[in-house]
């Protein structure tokens, strides 16, 4: 197998100037001749969405898909707290350069500059862009945006919707897209789900489709393929994801040749309603916005089962605010969730698991008034007290960390261009701004700016290149495509055992928590590199899908779902293994500092990892894309002052 | 706790459907009315049976996937609940409960409890939105707007598009869904200049895709998980006259043609 | 021209018809209810009243007026009717919580019956074939006997139980339609939907009840007794 160079082709020039320069260099396609261009979208969410409307506005002809009844569904919809722009409205110090050292330092310096600079130079324009879209923003008396403070950060640059502001941000794109399907220069496939990718000659040509409805396979061609898929958390079955949420269309595209890029940088959220029941489905997100002014705390003894309003002052350990004085409960979304598992590990959590830790918010009512907290978090209190049958406005919120966001993903150029020529990986799908760890407020922010601003820019300068052919379907790659589709499809539905794929799928997650979650070992890891192969023939052995492949089946989409995740597990738990140092979410236990703090290794591990497929059961390849920081210092990332 | 269910089984859009019986035993009162479907499915998929089909995803009341009439009601007895966060202690240990799909002609079943809501896209197309280019928009700040106005705007853009509204009306009239978009644009300065297009555009859409007449009985309020507020569907009816008897846009936009069924 | 055509072509164009119609039809009725009560005041106010009203020039216009009133509001309710049962093909197997929005759902039935009511009322006191006549039809001073026919008419209690169910009826389907109406003009603001709140039904009941006392009370024998 050739390995990429992995040249991520970043402009030359100083760093606040090459995207600047880059959009005053790339080829451009003339108005008439974009619409001779047929752009392949799979995906809805912000960054699908945005994507799809803003090529489709510059004259581009669109097919955007999605596995939903409609993209309003897509799982961005869900994103609480809010969105950060470096306006600096609040007049505390904020600017661009700010917002990229934060970012820079929030991922744990496992990013590249150049990217993330261009993530905080183009956060105002999404501002500007998505107020002038109507989206009601929280405003404060005088008219103008109302902003919070997030994790990881010592200003205020956070605007946010209520607790919706993903909801809020995703109806503006999913009203950009509905306006371009209106004009007809988008055709929407609702309910169609990518099943493969279709490369032909080294270029992605086009990608199968099976219509959910009635299973039918259908064969897409387009000049150019953008992926937009999200992220892969529900690998652990219990995240924050939405069910549907998977890794097949990244994981596909893998095989076809695109390289995947730290694949085992997951986040792990570290405010989310505790699990109680073995057959819950998912874990709700409280929004990191209660950290605001929610104050995090357990008893100061284990094995204290008082209820927490007998538990005085003196022995309550506000162990955010005692660790990491400088940020307090405010800290990164690593370093608390890791700080949270270590006082349950010592006994010392709490509710009906011990897996939980109290969020409190009674000093914060008494401090501004119920009115302001309700404004503020009404909904969520609302939405936890719905849950959980508990009143917080009573008794503290209890909240334990969950699988969250995936930083890894496809391995993408300055330009979002995968090792694939022509296949484009946008948002959550790619790998590219948040390095080991994501900054609160910040996915939605580098959705939308893939989506709106930097694709539209970067996929004319390939285009301009590869001047508009015929679009065919009927060529070998298609064809062979398909039949891998289709004989896997037939794969599952000759299994005919009677185990529930879900089983697998809790499986998986059980396994991949346990060893490739907070915090991982060397023999953990290679336990798990053992299992896997087990569980995934046992799959391939014993599920059922209770019916075709020719029918509204949802048992086969599922099915699909969680064997291409337990082929993946694989590559992400070699990640793990490969990366001895702790970054960011990433933390191994044979690398940490003495008071149990994450341990970086600078001189043989800055850099991206990324994965290529070796065949069906072959190993992959493993490559690295060195970063290089010209303009931050690398320094150990402290919270602590 | 122990549950007696009837549900609706229809294998396909253009078949015969019909309510089934199962018994679910030993659930606990902290599931959600979805994980208690989920325990039931894998005893179906355990004897081989299909699982019921019901549409689902984010399973924390935002993504307006979940749609089932429980007990007669929409997302089920409780108040501004989507069924996923509709939890198995509201009801009563043993209780028999009849689920259902949504049910308007507007939206067609699929399968079992799944419709076809894209009549609902389709009214969005037709206008629900401002059309700014990406790249077009000035500087944030430079328009002002009233914090009152946004937090109304706000309350009618909450709208999850799940079509409860739609299912709760005797009629099966999509006005509520189409009133919290139009209301959330009309009070915002931003929506100003297409606000007659809009309203126009987004009526005779929902007419011509087979949705009924509202006749005032505001049931959809009653099943709406968001709680979008009545006054917005009296407001659409302001600015859809206002825009009928004095726009330019009522005699020149075309008029949309009847949804395909 | 083409405007009202589009308008009225529309669910809400539609409704603003049957909310116009049923707005001056309301009208109608409160003077129609004030003008019957003139029968308090005796069979020479009421004869008066009514013979003033015969001989009116515009009475054939206003009749007309009238008819087209009835004939929109009637006809336009059955095209949303019939097109709302046909947008809700299948009905559920069960339906939780009616309550309140009983009159709401009411509103064709009420609305038939009505109807059917109405061609009773003008067989009965216009063109005059149903019910109990009176000799002689006109008064002393050459005018109909309105007063005795109303008097002969509701004494049958048949006759007066017609007319007060159907003022029950009249009564819900005004609940409902004054609420609605301003529904439906667009009319619902915190600070005065209250007040449409219990005016509505206020107004609902004054008409109703108006119309009703006058059977009742030929029954009891206040009106007409004496005489």
């Amino acid at each position: 197998m050739q390995v990429p160079a992995f040249d991520a082709r970043i402009p030359d020039g100083p760093l606040a100037a090459k995207w600047q320069r880059h959009r005053a260099e790339v080829r451009l396609v003339s108005p008439t001749n974009k619409r001779r261009y047929r752009v392949i979208v799979v995906g809805s969410g912000l960054a699908g969405a945005a994507a799809a409307a803003s090529l489709a506005e510059l004259g581009y002809r669109v097919d955007c898909f999605t596995f939903h009844d409609s993209p309003r569904r897509a799982h961005s919809v869900a994103a609480q707290g809010g969105i950060n722009a470096a306006k600096n409205y609040r007049n505390d110090g904020d600017s661009v350069e700010r917002l990229f050292r934060d970012t820079i330092k929030g991922g744990d310096y496992r990013s590249r500059e150049a990217n993330v600079y261009r993530l905080a130079e183009v956060s105002n324009q999404i501002i500007d862009h998505c107020v002038a879209q109507g989206i009601p923003f929280a405003r404060d008396y005088a008219g103008y945006l109302d902003n919070r403070s997030f994790g990881g950060a010592q200003v205020s640059r956070t605007f946010y919707a209520r607790g919706q502001t993903g909801q809020q941000l995703l109806l503006g794109a999913y009203g950009a897209l509905s306006r371009q399907v209106q004009a007809g220069q988008v055709r929407l496939h609702t309910r169609s789900e990518m099943l493969d990718l279709v490369v032909d000659d080294g270029v992605a040509r086009g990608i199968i489709t099976r219509r959910l409805t009635d299973g039918q396979i259908d064969r897409h061609a387009a000049d150019a393929v953008v992926l937009a898929t999200g992220g892969y958390s529900n690998i652990y079955y219990l995240s924050t994801n939405a069910l549907a949420s998977n890794v097949t269309a990244t994981y596909r595209a893998y095989r076809r040749g695109a390289w995947f890029a730290n694949p085992s940088f997951t986040q792990i959220h570290p405010t989310c309603i505790p699990a109680v029941e073995n057959h819950q489905s998912k874990l709700t997100l409280m929004s990191e916005s209660l950290r605001n002014d929610g104050r995090i705390w357990v008893p100061q003894a284990s094995g204290d089962e008082r209820p927490p309003g007998e538990i005085p002052e003196a022995e309550r350990d506000y162990y955010l605010e005692r660790l990491y004085p400088a940020f307090g409960n405010l800290s990164p979304r690593d370093i608390s969730s890791r700080a949270a598992k270590a006082v349950c590990d010592e006994g010392r959590g709490v509710g009906p698991t011990g897996q939980g830790v109290y969020l409190d918010f009674s000093e914060a009512i008494a401090r501004l008034g119920r009115r302001v907290i309700r404004d503020r978090y009404g909904n969520l209190f609302a939405m936890y007290q719905r849950i959980t049958g508990e009143d917080p406005w009573r008794l503290p919120m209890r909240i334990y960390p969950a699988a969250h966001y995936t930083m890894g993903g496809l391995w993408v150029d300055y330009d979002l261009m995968t090792t694939v020529p022509g296949l484009f990986a946008i948002g959550e799908a790619n790998f590219s701004d948040h390095g080991a760890n994501r900054l609160g407020a910040s996915a939605l922010m580098q959705g939308l700016a893939d989506g709106y601003f930097i694709l539209p820019q970067t996929l004319g300068h390939y285009l301009a290149g590869h001047p508009p052919g015929e679009l065919r379907t009927d060529g070998g790659a298609f064809v062979d495509a398909e039949a891998d589709v289709e004989r896997r499809l037939a794969r599952l539905v000759a299994i005919g055992g009677r185990t529930p794929v879900e089983t697998f799928h809790r499986r998986l997650g059980e396994l991949l928590s346990e060893a490739c979650g907070m915090s991982r070992s060397r023999a953990g890891l290679e336990q798990a590199l053992a299992e896997i192969p087990a569980l995934r023939e046992q799959f391939w052995n014993d599920i059922c899908v209770c019916g075709g492949s020719d029918e509204f089946n949802v048992v086969i989409e599922k099915a699909g779902r969680v064997a291409d995740y337990l082929e993946f597990a694989d590559v992400m738990v070699r990640d793990a293994l490969a990366r001895e140092e702790s970054c960011g979410a990433h933390f191994r236990t044979e690398h940490q500092t003495a008071d149990g703090e994450a341990r970086r290794n600078d001189a043989a591990f800055a850099h991206v990892a990324t994965w290529g497929f070796g065949g069906d059961g072959e190993p992959p390849q493993r490559a690295t894309e060195p970063l290089s920081f010209a303009h931050v210092q690398l320094a150990e990332r402290d919270y602590r002052q | 706790m122990n549950f007696t269910l009837h549900i609706w089984r229809q294998p396909g859009r253009n078949e015969t459907g019909a309510f089934e019986t199962h018994a679910v035993t030993g659930i606990s009162p902290d599931l959600s009315f979805l994980e208690m479907l989920d325990v039931l499915n894998e005893e179906l998929v355990g004897r081989g049976e299909a699982p019921i089909a019901f549409d689902h995803d984010c399973r924390e009341g935002i993504c307006g996937s979940c749609a089932m009439v429980i007990n007669g009601d929409p997302h089920g007895p409780l108040p501004g609940t989507t069924t996923c966060q509709l939890y198995m202690r509201h009801f009563d240990d043993g209780a028999e409960i009849t689920v259902e799909p949504w049910r308007a002609r507007a939206f067609p079943v699929l399968r079992d409890l799944i419709v076809d809501r894209g009549a609902l896209d389709a009214i969005v197309q037709a206008g629900g939105y401002v059309s700014v280019n990406s790249g077009a928009a000035p500087d944030a700040h430079t328009v002002t707007v009233a914090k009152q106005a946004a937090d109304a705007a706000f309350e009618a853009a909450a709208c999850i598009g799940c079509g409860a509204c739609v299912a709760a009306c005797p009629n099966g009239s999509a006005m509520l869904f189409t009133a919290a978009k139009v209301v959330q644009y009309a009070l915002l300065p931003q929506g100003a200049p297409e606000r007659s297009r809009r309203v126009i555009g987004m009526v005779e859409t929902m007419d011509a895709a087979g949705f009924g007449n509202c006749s005032n009985h505001y049931a959809c309020v009653e099943a709406c998980p968001k709680e979008i507020p009545l006054y917005t569907i009296a407001r659409l009816n302001r600015e859809f006259l206002g825009a009928a008897l004095g726009s330019r846009e009522f005699i020149e936009l075309e008029r949309p043609h009847a949804h395909e069924e | 021209m083409n405007r009202m055509l589009r308008l009225f072509r529309t669910s809400i164009g539609s409704k603003l018809l049957v909310a116009a119609t049923g707005a001056a039809l309301i009208g109608f009725l409160f003077v129609h209810a004030a003008g019957n009560l003139l029968v308090l005041k005796g069979a020479d106010a009421l004869n008066g009243y009514a013979d003033w009203l015969q001989g009116h020039p515009l009475l054939w216009g206003f009749r007309a007026g009238l008819l087209l009133l009835f004939a929109v509001h009637i006809g336009v309710s059955i095209r949303l009717a019939h097109e709302n049962r046909a947008a809700r093909p299948h009905r559920y197997r069960r339906i939780a919580r009616l309550g309140s929005r009983l009159p709401g759902r009411l509103m064709p039935v009420s609305g038939g019956l009505l109807l059917a009511f109405l061609v009773f009322h003008l067989l009965h006191l216009t063109v005059r074939t149903v019910g109990p006549m009176v000799e002689p039809l006109h008064d002393g001073s050459g005018r109909v006997d309105v007063y005795g026919l109303l008097v002969a008419g509701f004494s049958e209690p048949w006759i007066a139980a017609v007319y007060v169910a159907a003022m029950v009826l009249l009564g819900l389907h005004l609940v409902h339609a004054i609420e609605a109406l301003f529904q439906t003009l667009g009319f619902n603001h915190d600070s005065y939907q209250p007040l449409i709140r219990v005016l509505g039904p206020a107004l609902a009941l004054l008409i109703a009840g108006g119309f009703a006392s006058i059977p009742l009370l030929v029954l009891v024998g206040v009106i007409g007794g004496g005489s």
